[in-house]
């Protein structure tokens, strides 16, 4: 059984430099067998980041997908409020570079038109689209969406590929609203391992829609891991949600930039 | 499209031990569970919250002994009949797995009573707290006088300082994480208190639980430690006498905190101190 990290950022681990960083989130992936890694966002984040810092992010991400191509995936770090920019980005890590799809995070609310072209373009790159959601009790950031925005947003682009990362976080009501939504799969990553989020996401939205992701450095990959091996699944859904989904979901990309997947 | 840094690479597996490796106990042995929840969680179900299915899980895993409360302690205010309960259930199961911890209310009335009763009828070792569900603060008079008591009468104290994460609970059943900021001044009034602090990664004033492990006043569990190699993170601040696994099952899926142990890269003295050396040192000495 194979396992790729569908949510991984260059974060919470020692090291000055990407690839410094890279060497150490590897370093624990092997003792928990993880084999491929998917990153994004920059050694320093932010909510809103200027079109300037947005490149230095990617140029980072960039930086440990060349340190480590046989191990390491990264997607473009784009930020809404400056759609120009974030295209231009999309172009230059996509299309020119080794980058394999889109991370957004809570620059601003997933539903809104802004992020049309960003998605259109990200579409015809092949390349899936993976949206930070939360539910928060006590209220949401300025920019965070829900997954029911995602869900508007995925039904303006049924052709689009789209991952709701943190299956929204408030699970059992994130999970309800992308029911309806196909072309949207939930990564798992970033929550405490509460028990029944995978056996729910599994019931509700099938195997196929649910991928292994675990927010590492800031999460544990083994507190996240062990929702999936602690689930109450089928070994064949196992199987899908520790790889072969996210295989299935960049095998467009990455056969476009010559991967052999 | 560029073919780009990834083109030839092939996405073959890797040669590393495998994964049902991962799922027996990682360096094998046993393992004593500090952080236990028998009955049901009062807002969903959960997969293993049947007590039996329980035990086959851990038994499965190695475990030996769980030290088990009860969510039923959370909302119902008959911690008597909670506790009885409780100890019907650890009496029931197989290889006698469930140690139990019965759950006291100082901000009630007669709970010195349901004290007497956890050690003296059911042979307790111990009991556990929830100061956020049951209204009271560390800084109450009330715990000082409960510490003291079960320091007299050399019983374990567990402070579960949370039990989930505060962004997502139910709107109409938000509780804050417990401060641990007076718990050093109530400490004072119960030298040996055996004090076990459960998730307390996100209790307010976190850091003062590691100060206490550092000095020998408490012993932490492990179930909301977070972050890539985070037991090794977690032993950079606390001695290695003063870690103990807990699982927070089956809140949490067991399997998240057996592999914690498996990620960090822990020497055989720490693993054996940390999976069952110093839970029964807990229930053996008076103070670390």
């Amino acid at each position: 059984m194979t396992i790729w990290d569908i949510h991984v950022h260059l974060s919470g681990v020692p090291g000055k430099t990407a690839a410094e960083r890279t060497d150490a989130l590897l370093r624990y992936a092997d003792r928990l067998d993880i084999e491929r890694l998917c990153v994004f966002m920059g050694l320093n984040w932010s909510y809103d980041p200027t079109p300037e810092d947005m490149r230095r992010q990617n140029d980072e991400v960039i930086e440990a997908v060349r340190h480590r191509p046989d191990r390491v995936m990264g997607f473009v770090y784009l930020n809404p409020n400056h759609v120009e920019a974030s295209l231009s980005e999309l172009d230059r890590c996509v299309r020119d570079g080794p980058l394999v799809g889109v991370k957004l995070w809570v620059a601003r609310r997933c539903h809104e038109p802004e992020l049309d072209p960003i998605v259109r373009r990200a579409t015809e790159l092949r390349a899936p689209v993976l949206q930070h959601a939360y539910l928060k009790v006590a209220g949401n950031l300025p920019g965070e969406s829900t997954p029911a925005q995602l869900a508007a947003l995925s039904r303006r682009h049924p052709q689009s590929s789209f991952i709701c990362a943190h299956a929204g976080a408030e699970w059992e009501t994130g999970i309800r609203d992308l029911r309806d939504c196909p072309n949207v799969s939930v990564d798992i990553s970033g929550t405490d391992p509460t028990a029944g989020m995978v056996e729910m996401a599994v019931n509700e939205l099938g195997a196929k829609r649910v991928l292994f992701g675990s927010d590492a450095g800031g999460r544990s990959y083994a507190s996240q891991l062990g929702k999936v091996l602690g689930a109450r699944i089928s070994r064949e859904a196992r199987a899908m949600i520790l790889s072969e989904n996210a295989r299935r979901i960049l095998a467009p990309i990455l056969k476009l930039k010559g991967v052999n997947v | 499209m560029a073919r780009t840094a990834l083109a030839g690479a092939t996405f073959a597996a890797i040669s590393l031990p495998r994964l049902s490796e991962a799922k027996r106990a990682p360096a094998g042995g046993r393992l004593v569970d500090t952080n236990v929840t028998l009955m049901q969680w009062p807002m969903r179900r959960l997969p293993l919250d049947e007590s039996e299915v329980l035990a086959r899980t851990l038994l499965e895993h190695h475990v030996v002994e769980a030290w088990a409360c009860s969510f039923e302690a959370l909302l119902q205010p008959d911690l008597t009949a909670v506790n009885n309960r409780l100890a019907r259930a650890c009496k029931s199961a197989p290889r006698n797995l469930f140690i139990p911890f019965g759950a006291i209310n100082p901000a009630r009335t007669r709970w010195r009573e349901d004290l007497r009763r956890c050690a003296d009828e059911h042979k307790m070792p111990g009991i556990r707290l929830y100061p956020n569900y049951h209204g009271y603060t560390l800084n109450d008079a009330a715990c000082a006088d409960l510490f003291a008591e079960c320091a007299g009468r050399g019983l374990i104290v567990q402070i579960a300082a949370t039990l989930e994460d505060v962004r997502v609970q139910h709107p109409r059943m938000k509780c804050d994480p417990v401060d641990l900021k007076p718990l050093p001044g109530a400490l004072a009034h119960a030298p040996g208190l055996k004090l076990v602090l459960l998730n307390w990664n996100r209790a307010l004033n976190s850091k003062i639980a590691l100060s206490l492990a550092a000095e020998g006043k408490a012993w932490v569990d492990m179930a909301t430690q977070e972050g890539v190699a985070g037991i090794s993170n977690l032993l950079r601040q606390a001695p290695r006498n003063a870690v103990l696994f807990g699982s927070h099952a089956p809140f949490y899926y067991f399997e998240s905190a057996l592999l914690k142990l498996r990620e960090s890269e822990l020497t055989a003295d720490e693993l054996e101190a940390i999976r069952f050396g110093n839970a029964g040192n807990v229930k053996r000495t008076h103070s670390i």
